[in-house]
This record gives structure tokens, sequence and C-alpha cells, in this order.
């Protein structure tokens, strides 16, 4: 079809066509260019054809990738021409050449209203077309009543009111202030009854936006998105050319079930009846066919009503179901469901008792990760990555590393890290991470980041069982003949520090050790020099008695480098040479390192650092930032309450921290975040830390034991003054901070939280602060969504989490201000130490304007999370039972005060609260078995045991047994039944005077849930 | 980690030939010019050398691109993770149904030498990066009666201009 009347563009397309090179296309451009430009100057004498043909011209230029810096004018001033193809023309080159910031198109915004607001349909529809495609701010503010009121017009034909809808929808995005809540709800619920399905689509659409900012003002639509549903799940009175290869509008169903997963649930039994029908009919109904198109459609509907199964928390049947219906996606030949499959088994993780279930598939998913197509690869790594735990890890791991040496290059990186993280976090014993870790540098060395060594290394160094395991590993691969350059550094490094432990054994005198370390020597780069220099100097300390010769090789060594350009090795061969010649002094300052102190993982740093910039970004980074910014410590506990770290030591500096080294620090660095517990990256190279620690070492020899003291209260000083005077100027809570009132009651939503994983926590006009929760075993993942309600930012934003001694606790930077209607998302590890009813705190604040506000809140971080139910058999209960004979492990407590339930109830309740109840293993009727498991670190999992017995006379007293291998969990487990059982008491008012001390300083010891109990 | 309250579904909508070369391009977030042509390049280079028989996304900077190839033109829109993928390849594919009965059997051709209709079209399926209209027959319908005005316009242009040219002969 030839372009209808403009024969001079297309004469120019062709000639562009028929260019041999770039070169050619250049030229040509370049030619219409200048000659478009010559006619604009010349205004006048274009006619609205000619005028119209440059413009085409232009955005053709524009598409090929040139540079169009002129001519936007022309495009924006044919918008107020007066006929029909010239102000089409003016509209569509504007909406592709300019974006929503350009300031050409605020002189449009005049026009296009006159056009909104005008007679001519035509007219209306290129005008809101436009304004839904690139308008701004300004177009909201002075747009959206005209857009509004032709979208519910009765005058106004399908064909407008389908844009304004979706015009509108763009204006709310760009300003959800121009759409009033309290007026709208109710028309966009009778929207939601028209009978075009055009219109109806658009609508739906636009629903999808508002109930995603604020769903509690729609509810009203909800009734009405199942009904539609139902409609066309049952095709009932579809026009024929809404379906599409014999789907009833996919667009209209899939957008309909995204408007229902805003909805946090669907209380009214009748509606979720109707919709979990129409659901399993279209789990269940939905076939592979031959036809691509048909599939595509129908598996579109399908994974969306999989996405509101989940949402909606489905009886555990129904969600075996989807698992097994993804299952068999995963296996299937098309390749768009296998992807699918894998990526919502991914989402699948997020529900609870399901992983068990999706742990079937562990062969299927590492198949997919030799699937030939990289999109699902990515996929499978994501899955095998999400439900790695401890009982899986040494499996996964072990197959990612075996898929590393045939991985494609482009995922390698992702691969090590990932490893190396699962290793980290899961690993059954420390020297199966070591051998991790040491694999991965062995096989892909190049993709190993020095972070992942140096995390090794920290571990090593602070685990003394591991040393000589570390030291006989980093050997045996240095018997090799060609390693990775980093495997030396570690090797060496560890040699260096830990080789004199294994000293008695054949090959590990300290010549050996030398020998095998200093071939290596020609191979390296000037990266590694300083290590081996390090290492050598350490060999050559720990030599006793003395052995010349090795000595004078050492020195040898030493003496060539003092020389060497490098101002890193130069200094350190300069200084161990000198060193080394002081006899005692040597000892000291080169004896083993210190511990390391415990940090954030710098990988998982990495992850959430890791820079989306790269076209080989992957989705995993960025999971990993919501997911899961801070690891738990393996080691050595921290201190609660988020104690200061020692400075960052440089993890190339062999020699310990002196005291000098410390105080030159500044204040900021490396310490304490004033959220307590993330450490700030230190800004300074490793390379600068040793010549500092190097300075240092010469002028003091104190221990270095006692300095970590002084940095702690200068951190205080630092920072933590501050954040206590502000805090001093909101306490107490409840009186200065009146005039910010929380919307709902805070307790309540705290209470709905101990019982579900997800929902709100806090709420005020400013902000909403919401809860996801994953639990696992001893551990859970919570993520703060801290959501900015307001069009300006909040600033001075604080959130310090108090945890209680049994929790330990990590929350990842939270940013200080939350810009304007932005939703923040702060990741939050939880470990469980052992049992305890005492409840963790966050201590949240933020500026509003001069409005400082704080408020503190308890985090449904409760005993029931780290239970996991389980059904007993009477096989595996009596024996149980009888073995815990007594106190302190079985107890037995009558209580009164019950608040009285019928014993189906009370069941329920057990449940909920993840207490199995095992119906007829009591043959009294009346009474009550449960059963459970609990984790945290020192108990593992512990099977608990609990016996409820009624008096159907006197509901309001019973008698309690409960039953563990703990006595301490024993104890809590009962307690927290009967705080369940009992309503619950009203805590004892503490009298709270200004001169409470602020938080950061609340000693571990106490319990901030009891504090808060107080304060409340 | 700062995510928008309110996303949009289509972030942007491609069409590349197998040679690179670029058919159509539709912006619907706020992309500078620079952007617009890195996005441009990097994308051509992940999608034009994916082989066959795989699926039909890419990740990209944390979003999916949902893209199908029809003979040398590969169609791409770019969506958000949590997206549905398969609705999105619906759209494709119902964007080329009516380009296809628009045009009789669409060429990569026409889509070169009728660019600009290409851009009207897809006004009528996609607004604010939404999708707008399932009934093919309306859309269809639609163009026909705006063609016909744009023809109307001509005609009263050239009568007019005979007018002219008869009174001042």
């Amino acid at each position: 079809m030839a372009l209808s009347g403009m024969r001079g563009l297309s004469v120019f397309i062709s000639d562009v066509r028929n260019c041999q090179n770039k070169e050619q296309e250049r030229l040509r451009v370049d030619k219409e260019l200048g000659n478009v430009r010559t006619r604009f100057k010349n205004e006048k004498g274009l006619s609205p054809y000619e005028k119209k043909k440059y413009v085409w011209k232009m955005l053709y230029i524009y598409m090929l990738g040139y540079d169009v810096d002129f001519g936007h004018m022309e495009a924006v001033s044919l918008i107020s021409a007066p006929k029909y193809p010239e102000k089409q023309v003016g509209y569509i080159v504007t909406a592709c050449l300019l974006n929503e910031n350009h300031d050409f198109l605020r002189l449009a915004i005049n026009t296009v209203r006159n056009d909104i607001i005008g007679r001519n349909e035509t007219f209306q529809c290129l005008a809101l077309t436009l304004v839904g495609n690139i308008g701004g701010r300004e177009f909201a503010e002075s747009l959206a009543a005209d857009v509004q009121k032709l979208l519910i017009s009765s005058s106004c034909r399908p064909l407008v009111r389908k844009k304004a809808a979706l015009c509108l929808l763009r204006l709310y995005r760009k300003n959800p202030d121009v759409v009033n809540v309290d007026g709208w709800a109710d028309r966009m619920a009778q929207l939601l009854d028209e009978r075009d399905l055009g219109v109806l689509t658009s609508s739906m659409s636009l629903l999808v936006a508002l109930v995603s900012n604020n769903h509690e003002a729609y509810w009203s639509c909800l009734p009405k998105c199942v009904k539609t549903l139902e409609r066309l799940a049952r095709n009932q009175d579809i026009p024929q050319e809404y379906t599409y290869y014999g789907i009833p509008s996919p667009w209209l169903q899939v957008k309909t079930m995204r408007a229902l997963q805003y909805f946090p649930t669907v209380e009214d039994p009748n509606t979720r009846r109707s919709l979990f029908e129409v659901l399993q009919r279209i789990l269940m109904g939905t076939d592979v066919v031959k036809n691509v198109n048909k599939n595509n459609a129908s598996h579109a509907v399908l994974f969306e009503a999989l996405a509101l199964v989940m949402h909606l928390d489905a009886e555990k049947e129904m969600m075996s179901q989807c698992v097994a219906l993804l299952g068999k996606f995963i296996a299937v030949r098309e390749p768009n469901i296998r992807y699918l499959g894998l990526e919502n088994m991914t989402r699948m993780l997020m529900v609870t008792d399901v992983q068990d279930i999706i742990k079937r598939h562990q062969a299927q998913i590492i198949t997919s990760l030799k699937d030939p197509d990289i999109s699902i690869r990515r996929r499978a790594l994501d899955l095998l990555y999400g439900m790695c735990d401890v009982s899986n890890a040494k499996d996964i791991v072990e197959e990612l590393l075996q898929y590393l040496s045939s991985a494609d290059f482009a995922m390698r990186e992702e691969l090590s890290l990932k490893a190396a993280i699962l290793a980290e976090k899961f690993a059954p014993d420390l020297s199966w991470y070591v051998d991790v870790i040491l694999q991965l540098i062995d096989k892909a060395g190049d993709f190993v980041s020095d972070d992942i060594w140096f995390r090794v290394v920290q571990f090593v160094t602070n685990n003394e069982d591991l040393q000589s395991y570390a030291a006989a590993k980093a050997r045996e691969y240095l018997n090799k003949p060609a390693i990775h350059e980093t495997m030396v550094k570690v090797s060496a490094y560890i040699l260096g520090e830990y080789g004199h432990l294994l000293a008695r054994r054949p090959g590990y005198s300290p010549k050996e050790l030398f020998t095998i370390i200093h071939e290596k020597h020609p191979t390296v780069s000037t990266s590694t020099i300083p290590i081996l220099l390090s290492s050598y100097a350490k060999i050559l300390m720990h030599t006793q008695p003395p052995e010349p010769e090795l000595q004078n090789q050492i020195w040898t060594i030493f003496n060539k480098y003092e020389s060497c350009i490098d101002v890193e090795i130069q200094q350190r061969a300069a200084e161990y040479f000198a060193l080394s010649r002081k006899g005692a002094s040597l000892m000291d300052i080169l004896a083993e390192m210190p511990k390391f102190p415990e940090r954030q993982s710098a990988l998982i740093r990495k992850a959430e650092d890791a820079e989306v910039d790269t076209a080989e970004q992957s989705a995993i980074k960025l999971r990993a930032q919501q997911q899961m910014s801070t690891a738990l410590v393996v080691t050595d506990q921290r201190p609660p309450n988020g104690m200061p770290a020692q400075p960052s030591i440089g993890p190339l500096s062999l020699v310990k921290v002196p005291s000098e080294t410390v105080d030159s620090n500044p204040g900021d660095q490396g310490l304490t975040h004033p959220n307590g517990v993330v450490y700030k990256e230190d800004p300074q190279p490793p390379s600068q830390d040793i010549i500092g620690d190097l300075l240092g070492t010469l002028s003091i020899e104190g221990p270095p034991g006692a300095v970590a003291q002084s940095p702690q209260s200068a951190t205080y000083e630092a920072e933590g003054a501050p954040s206590a005077a502000d805090a001093a100027a909101l306490v107490p809570v409840g009186e200065e901070s009146g005039s910010v009132q929380p919307i709902g009651n805070i307790n309540e939503r705290f209470y709905a939280l101990c019982l579900k994983d997800s929902g709100v926590l806090y709420e005020d006009p400013n902000i909403q602060i919401g809860i996801k929760a994953e639990w696992r075993a001893h551990q859970g993942r919570l993520v703060l969504f801290l959501g900015n309600k307001n069009t300006a930012s909040l600033g001075s934003v604080q959130a310090l989490i108090l945890p209680p001694t049994h929790l330990k606790m990590e929350l990842s930077l939270v940013p200080e201000t939350i810009p304007p209607r932005a939703q923040v998302q702060c990741p939050l590890e939880v470990m469980n130490l052992r049992p305890s009813r005492d409840v963790a705190v966050l201590d949240f604040s933020y500026k509003f304007g001069p409005t400082m506000v704080n408020v503190k809140l308890r985090l449904p971080a409760v005993l029931n999370k780290f239970l996991q139910p389980i059904t007993v058999s009477p096989e595996e209960f009596f024996p149980q039972w009888r073995s815990l004979s007594g106190p302190p492990l079985k107890l037995q407590e009558v209580v009164r005060g019950v608040r009285p339930l019928p014993l189906p109830e009370m069941a329920n309740l057990f449940n909920t609260y993840r207490l199995t109840v095992c119906p007829g293993l009591d043959p009294n009727p009346n009474n009550l078995v449960a059963s459970t498991t609990f984790y945290s670190e020192t108990t593992r999992a512990m099977l608990c045991l609990v016996r409820i017995e009624t008096d159907p006379a006197d509901r309001t007293q019973l008698r309690m047994t409960v039953a563990s291998g703990d006595p301490t969990l024993t104890f809590e487990l009962k307690e927290f039944i009967k705080e369940q059982l009992v309503s619950i008491p009203t805590a004892p008012q503490r009298p709270q005077g200004p001169a409470a001390p602020p938080p950061p300083v609340a000693p571990a010891s106490q319990d901030p849930g009891a504090l808060l109990a107080g304060l409340l | 980690i700062v995510h928008k309250l309110i996303k949009l579904q289509i972030h942007f909508v491609l069409l590349i030939s197998r040679q690179g070369k670029v058919r159509l391009t539709k912006w619907y977030s706020p992309y500078s010019q620079k952007e617009r042509s890195k996005v441009i390049r990097e994308l051509s280079g992940i999608v034009l050398n994916r082989g066959p028989k795989l699926c039909n996304f890419v990740e990209w900077r944390g979003h999916r691109v949902v893209y199908r190839r029809y003979a040398g033109l590969y169609f791409c829109m770019c969506i958000d993770e949590a997206d549905n993928e398969l609705e999105v390849l619906d759209i494709i594919h119902h964007f080329v149904e009516i380009l296809d009965r628009y045009f009789g059997s669409v060429c990569e051709l026409d889509l070169i030498f009728n660019f600009h209709k290409a851009y009207y079209i897809l006004d009528e399926v996609l607004i604010a990066g939404e999708f707008q209209e399932s009934s093919k027959r309306t859309i269809i319908r639609l163009l026909s009666t705006h063609d016909s005005m744009v023809e109307m316009a001509k005609e009263e242009a050239t009568s007019i201009g005979n007018m002219i040219a008869q009174v001042t002969k």
C-alpha cells in the first residue's frame, strides 16, 4: 500500500533504503535535515500539507536514530491546526518526539484542553491519546476534571470513554490527588457495570491503579470484579468480537484478577466461594493445545489465576494443586510455559507449607539449569536459590558448582555469588563451606570476586576448628600445577596464618610451605605480591628455631622488593625486613590476626550494591536486594542492640590493628549506622589501611584487645547523640506526638500480624508500614514496606530495631528520606536463638514538615512464627509423651479465666498458631491434643506436645500439659498458649517520665517488647 | 530500591528488523533521547541474537522484555517483572493481527512506507502503556473512518485548489 499523496516522503524513505552503507545514509539524512530546517525557517511560505510532510520526515529520521534537535515547535503547532489530517500528524509526532518533561508541551495544554472539552469526537480522541501517552503533572492538574467528566458522561460514545479511562489512569499516576477518592469510589463501581467491553477493559486498568494505591476506598468494586470474572470465565453474554482464539477477552480476565490481588482478602463468604469456584475452573480447565496463540491466551489467564490463588492464601489443598500444576509445567516442551512454571514456583516459595512439595521437583529444576534458553536457566537458578535451605543446601550447591564449569560467561559471576551465599547461609558444617569456596575459586576464579575470598578468610580466622583444615586444603590446591591467582592469594594467606598448625605433618615444614608458595611467585600480578610478602614474613616468624637458609632466602626477596615501584609492595618489603631483624617485636606484631568483627556479609552487600546498569543484570540481584540484604552471621554471636563494630579491617592486612589506626579513623568510617546494625562500607581501599596499620604498628605495641572501647563511645558521641536528642524531643510517646495520630488500632494490627504473614503494621496520614514475612525453621525474613502517602518527601527517617536477647535481627539500610508517594522496602533478617516470648520492637521515626513523629511498634516475630505444624501418629505420640515424664520437661497447670470457646473453635485457634491438633489421639472428646515443631538455633528442631483437658461444665477453666525436650521451651510454650487462651491482660502501666533513657542505649537484657508494653 | 507506588504496564514498544533497523518506537515511560538510543542498542543486541524455539521472554535490567518474531521483524514490549508476560505476548499478536487485517497480509515494507499509520494503529491498541481494545472489528472500523476523513479533506483541498485555479485563470 503506497503512502497516499506524500510522494516526497516515499521518495525520501526509498532513498534512505537504497543507501549502500551507514555513511551514505548519514549524508542523505543530513541533506534532508538541512532541507527541512530551511523550509521551517521560512514558515510563511509553508502550506499545511508541506508542514505535515516535513514533520513526518523528522519522525522518520528520528526513528532511524539520528538526533533531531529542531522542528519540535512545528510539530506541536500542528496540534492547533483546524483540520483533521494536520491535527492528527501534530498529535502523533509530538507524542513520539517529546517526553513528558519537555517544555514545549506546556504550550500545547490549552489547545489540548479545547479539543478535550470540544464537541468533535475525533479531536477528543486525539487529545486524550496524547495526554494518556505523555501527559505530565501539569496536564494532570489542569485536565483531570475534564477527563473524568468524559469518562462518566452518558452522551459520550464508548470510543471516547475508553480513551478517557486510560488517560485518567495516566494522570492519576502523575498525581494521585487529582482523583478525589470520596466522590470517585462510587463512580468507579458504576463503571464496572459497563456493557461495552472496551470501556470495561480500560476501566478495569484504571481500577488496578486505584486499588494498588488505596484499596480501602474501593471495597465496593470487589464483588463486581468477581462477577465480571465469573461472566468471562463462563463465557456468558460475551460478544464474539471480544473473544480471542475462543477465549473471552484474556486481557480483561487478567486485569480483573490483577485488581483482586490488591485487596488484602475477600471477606464475604459467598463472594469468596464464587471466586474460588471460578479459579478452580480456570486451574483445572486449561489444557495445553496445539495452537500457540490459544495456548498463550489461556495460560495468560491461568498464570494470573495462580497468582490470585497464592495471594488469597487458599486452602492447602488448592495450593498443592497449584504446585502440582507448576510441576507439570516445568517439564513441558513449550518454552514459555516452562519459563513461567519456574518463575511462579519461585513465587510460590513465599507461600508457607508448600516448600516441601516444591522440593520434590528438585531434579526437574536442576535439569532446567541446563536448558538451551538462558532465560529459563536464569529462572531455574533463581528458583534453586530460593528453595535452598539447610536440608538441601549440599545438593543444590554441588549442582551449581558442577554447572559452573559449563555455564555461559554471562551467568558465571551470578552463579558464583549465589553458590557462595548459599554455602555461607546454609552450611551444614563449616569445613564444607571452605570446600565450596575453594572449589569455586578453582573452577571459576575469574568470576569469584574478592569479597568471596575475603569472606572465607574471615570465617577461617573466626573459627579455630577450621584453621588447620583450611590450611591443609590450601596446601592441596597449591600442589596443582596451574591455579587461579585468587587461589594463590587465599592459599598464601591461610598458610601464612595457619600453616604452622600443621608443622608436624610431612610436607608442612616452614621451608616446604615457603617453597610451594614461592613457586607461584613468578606467575602472579602485583596485587598478589603483598600477600605473598606477608605470608613469607609469617612463615619466617613461625620458624622456631630460625633456619638461616630460609631466612636468607626470604630476606633476599624482601631486599629485592624494597626498591619496587609499587608503593604498597615497597613498604611491606622494607618494613617486614626491618621487623624480622628485631626478633621479639616481630613475634608481637606478626602474631595471628585477631578475630574479625562480625558484620554483614560483604557478599550480600555486594548483591545489594550491584549496579542495575549492566545489560546482563538479572532479576536475582534485585531479589537479593529485596529479600535478603543481610546475611546471618554463622559464627560468634554479636551483642544485641547493634553494638558498633571495630573499624573495618582491610581484608588484606595480616597485621593486628593497633589503637592508633582506630583513632585515626574519622567517626563515621566503618562504624555502626544509626539504624544500629548496618555497617557502612569503609570508603578507604584496603591498601591504605595496610599502610596505616604498618605505620601504627611500628610505634605502638599495646595489646589490641583493649582498643575497641574508645571508638564505641566515639560512635555514640558522633552518631548516637543526635538521634538521642531527636528522640528526647518527641518522647514521651502519646503526648507530643499527638499531632499525628495513627490510623487504626496498633495493637490489633500487631495481633493480626502474629497470625498472618503480611499486612499493615502501622499507618498514619503520612506513612504506611507494611510487613511481609517469610519464616523457615529458625529463620525469618521480614520485609518492611515503608510507603510515603504524601506528595512531599518524608525526611529524617530512622528505623531502629530493639531485639530481645533471643532474637538476632539485622535490618538493611533504611534511607533517610522517602520520596513522595514512593515505597521503600527494607529487608529484616531474623534468627531465633532460643525459646522466649519476648517481643522485638521497631523504633521508627520520621519528619514530615516541622513535625517529628516517633512510634514504637512491636514486631510480629513472635514465638509461634518459629513453629512448624506437624502431625504425629499415635505410635509416635505416646512413647514421646511417656518419655517426657515430668518437670521441667513436662509441665502441667490448671488455667482459670479462660476465654470460653467451643472445642472446635479452640482447635482452630491452635491450628492458626501452628499447633496441629491431632484428633483421635485422646479418647476423651472434651480433650484436645496438639503437636508442633519448634525451631531455634539452640534447640534446633524440637517436637512439642500439648494436651488440653476441658471441663464441659465450666469452659472458663482447663488443664494444660505441655511437653518438649527443652525445659525453657516447655515453659515458654506453656505460657504462650496460656496467653492466647486467657483474654489478654493489659500490661501494667509504667511511669514514663521525660527522663526516660532514649531507646538506643536500652540495656540488652531488657525485653523491648515489655518496655513498649509499658509505654502503651 | 525505590518503587513508584503506581506502576505502569508497558514501558515501551520497539519494532526492530532482523538487520537491527528500528521500525517503530513508542515510549510510555519518560526516557531521555540518550536513554532511548541506549535501550535500543542494548535490546537489539540481546533479542536479535536469540535462537529460534526459545521462550519469548528475556530479562533485562530488572525488567522483562516480551518479544516475538514475525518474518524479519521483532516486536518487543518491556514490562515489569511482576507483570503477566503471556498477556503482553497476546497484545503483540493482537496488534500484528490488526496490522495484518488493515494492510491485508502485512509485510515489513508496509510498515516502512506507512510508519505513520503503524503509530496511529498502535494508539488504538495501547494508551498509557495499557491495553485499550480487544475487538479487532471496532479498531478496523475506526481506522477506516479516519482514513476516509483524511481522504475527504484532501478532495476538499483539491477541489478548492481547482476552483481557485479556475478563478485565477
